[in-house]
């Protein structure tokens, strides 16, 4: 005990000096001692160490903060060098360019709903109090649960969350209660996830999850009029197209403004622009499966002329492209039907999924006015049939296989 | 003496119908929403399970093997009957809240599974005690579930209102998720979760 306590003193003054040093040493110093510090203190944090409880937690911190030295030692195993963590890191880049364009929108709708001109820093300023808090609770709450239900079964905190815990504060408005976004995030990270077995293993995209739930379970902040401006004045009505289209009206903003994004809407999902940025780099470094997307999006445009060709209301005389710019299509193509955990792993099976995904999304904007927003129910809906779609491909593969076995053996006994 | 009390103390926990055999799951979603149906619920079915168990545990050496599943049936279903008017008679506005789960108590599988399980191979005050311990660890569950539902979804229980007004005013909101059937089986399958993780450490 008392040996342990002096161990933990030395390599605290290890460290100190080590900082010490580095101030006539440079960078390389620093990160030596920071090195030295944390193998150090490494020993209280193993099996039989003092904090061997906090295990799971130490090593999250030093792979966060070194590369891992860890190989292979048995067994056959090939490793990427794209591993887990540097494909979230690269979606959470890929998600920049919608986010900060939603912190600037935030300001721009605020300010546009009060009639007031103000400078470019000024949204972003007013943007930015609204949505790092969101931020900051949804990653706060998420990892806590991580943490400690990896630290409970002796895993290894995973990377997942990093992704998810952006995603959460992007699909929903910019007014959401901070209470409730803790209360959703912890309902899909413990339902969605770890009740399934944690990273890899969860049925239903976790970030949609929690939109769902506030969904059903606080309506009157999550659909309507009033919630997708912050802090709107009473008088001003700030439907989102969808919301205006669900309410049987057909003043829509015009198309180039949905596409570049100056409309109401979630945090992350109003700009085309921004998002298609985001897929670019997600597409070119393969994250993103492109079949999926295509599919998605192949989907929506064929049952919007379908609508078309029908016209039977006005919502589906609306020009089929409509339905890719408006709300949450584009986003949720991108960056939630391409999570490669809940997709189909089959490229089959990638291409139904997608189809069916953009086929009832825009089904269900337009013939149920209750859910305005249909991108989310259908994403789920197929999440929870990808498996079965993967069933559906590899029987049939093994059944035509099976099938040509048969022949060719026939015929070599002829 | 210790044999007749694990009968009775075993369903409530180790052996629950609800989260270790996962019977009876659907009239546990249905009548859930708020705290006193539930109760009543949790009530009738107690009624019949220990009512039914001793009067088959009685007969048993009557039945026909082939036919016993309709004079299990027809003993079940008076029962069922009698609970059901008498509910009508003295709490008609929870009757009417229940609406048909008090009828379908027929087709509960913990009913049929304990008759068939369990009376038809023991002594009347062993089957009896066994339909009692049944219905309490169903009833227990039902409980559960229904206080955690009325509280989070509606802010009453048993109809009072429980979470303050300045809850409300500070900016808290009713679940309405808790109010609909889904949540029931979330609350139950974190029920389950919880008791499986506790058992699995012993």
């Amino acid at each position: 005990m008392k040996e342990k306590q002096n161990n933990l003193r030395q390599s605290l003054r290890d460290f100190f000096i080590a900082s010490e040093d580095e101030q006539n040493g440079g960078v390389k110093e620093r990160i030596s001692g920071l090195r030295r510090y944390v193998s150090k203190i490494k020993p209280n944090f193993v099996e039989g160490g003092r904090f061997a409880w906090l295990q799971s937690t130490f090593e999250a911190f030093e792979s966060f903060l070194f590369v891992p030295d860890t190989t292979t030692k048995q067994g056959c195993q090939i490793r990427d060098a794209v591993d887990l963590k540097r494909t979230m890191i690269t979606v959470v880049i890929a998600l920049m360019p919608a986010l900060l364009f939603g912190i600037w929108n935030i300001g721009y709708q605020h300010y546009l709903a009060l009639a007031e001109t103000v400078s470019f820093w000024y949204m972003i300023g007013f943007g930015l109090a609204k949505a790092l808090p969101v931020i900051v609770v949804s990653y706060v709450t998420g990892l806590a649960i991580e943490f400690t239900f990896a630290q409970i079964r002796h895993h290894q905190v995973n990377e997942g969350f990093l992704v998810t815990g952006m995603l959460i504060p992007m699909v929903l408005p910019p007014d959401i209660p901070l209470w409730m976004v803790a209360v959703a995030t912890a309902f899909a990270v413990i339902i969605g996830k770890e009740a399934f077995g944690g990273t890899g293993m969860n049925l239903v995209n976790p970030a949609l999850l929690a939109r769902a739930f506030l969904f059903f379970a606080y309506p009157s902040v999550m659909s309507g009029d009033k919630v997708w401006i912050a802090d709107q004045p009473d008088a001003f009505t700030g439907a989102t197209p969808l919301g205006i289209l669900a309410n049987g009206g057909t003043e829509l903003p015009s198309a180039w403004t949905m596409v570049w994004g100056g409309i109401p809407g979630s945090m992350g999902e109003t700009s085309v622009i921004a998002i298609a940025l985001g897929a670019t780099l997600l597409l070119i470094t393969g994250i993103a499966n492109w079949r999926i997307v295509l599919s998605v999006f192949a989907g929506g445009i064929g049952i919007g002329l379908v609508f078309n060709a029908i016209g039977a209301t006005p919502y589906m005389q609306l020009p089929f492209y409509y339905h890719l710019i408006m709300g949450g299509f584009a986003f949720g193509a991108i960056f939630m039907a391409t999570d490669p955990v809940t997709a189909p792993q089959t490229n089959t099976g990638k291409w139904i999924y997608g189809l069916l995904i953009g086929i009832f999304a825009v089904l269900l904007r337009v013939l149920n006015s209750a859910y305005a927003e249909g991108m989310m129910l259908a994403i789920l809906l197929m999440n929870c049939f990808a498996p079965l779609i993967d069933h559906c491909v590899i029987a049939k593969n093994i059944r035509m296989r099976q099938k040509r076995a048969v022949v060719t053996s026939k015929a070599s006994a002829k | 003496m210790s044999q007749f009390k694990k009968l009775l103390i075993e369903p409530l926990r180790k052996a629950n119908p609800i989260t270790v055999l996962v019977l009876g799951i659907c009239s546990c979603l249905a009548v859930t929403a708020q705290l006193k149906p539930a109760l009543v619920m949790g009530a009738s079915v107690t009624v019949v399970t220990a009512l039914s168990n001793l009067i088959i545990s009685l007969l048993r050496k009557g039945i026909p093997a082939r036919i016993r599943i309709i004079v299990q049936l027809v003993v079940v279903a008076t029962l069922v009957i009698l609970v059901d008017q008498f509910l009508k008679a003295f709490v008609y506005d929870v009757s009417k809240q229940l609406s048909v789960f008090v009828g379908l108590i027929i087709t509960n599988c913990i009913v049929m599974g304990r008759l068939e399980a369990f009376a038809m191979s023991h002594k009347p005050w062993e089957s009896f005690l066994d339909g009692l311990g049944n219905g309490l660890g169903y009833s227990l569950i039902l409980v559960i579930v229904a206080f955690s539902r009325e509280l989070f979804g509606s802010g009453t229980l048993f109809g009072y209102q429980v979470v303050p007004q300045s809850f409300y005013e500070a900016g808290y909101q009713n679940n309405g998720l808790m109010i609909l059937p889904p949540m029931a089986l979330v609350v139950v399958g974190v029920i389950i979760w919880i008791n499986n993780s506790k058992t699995e450490s012993k």
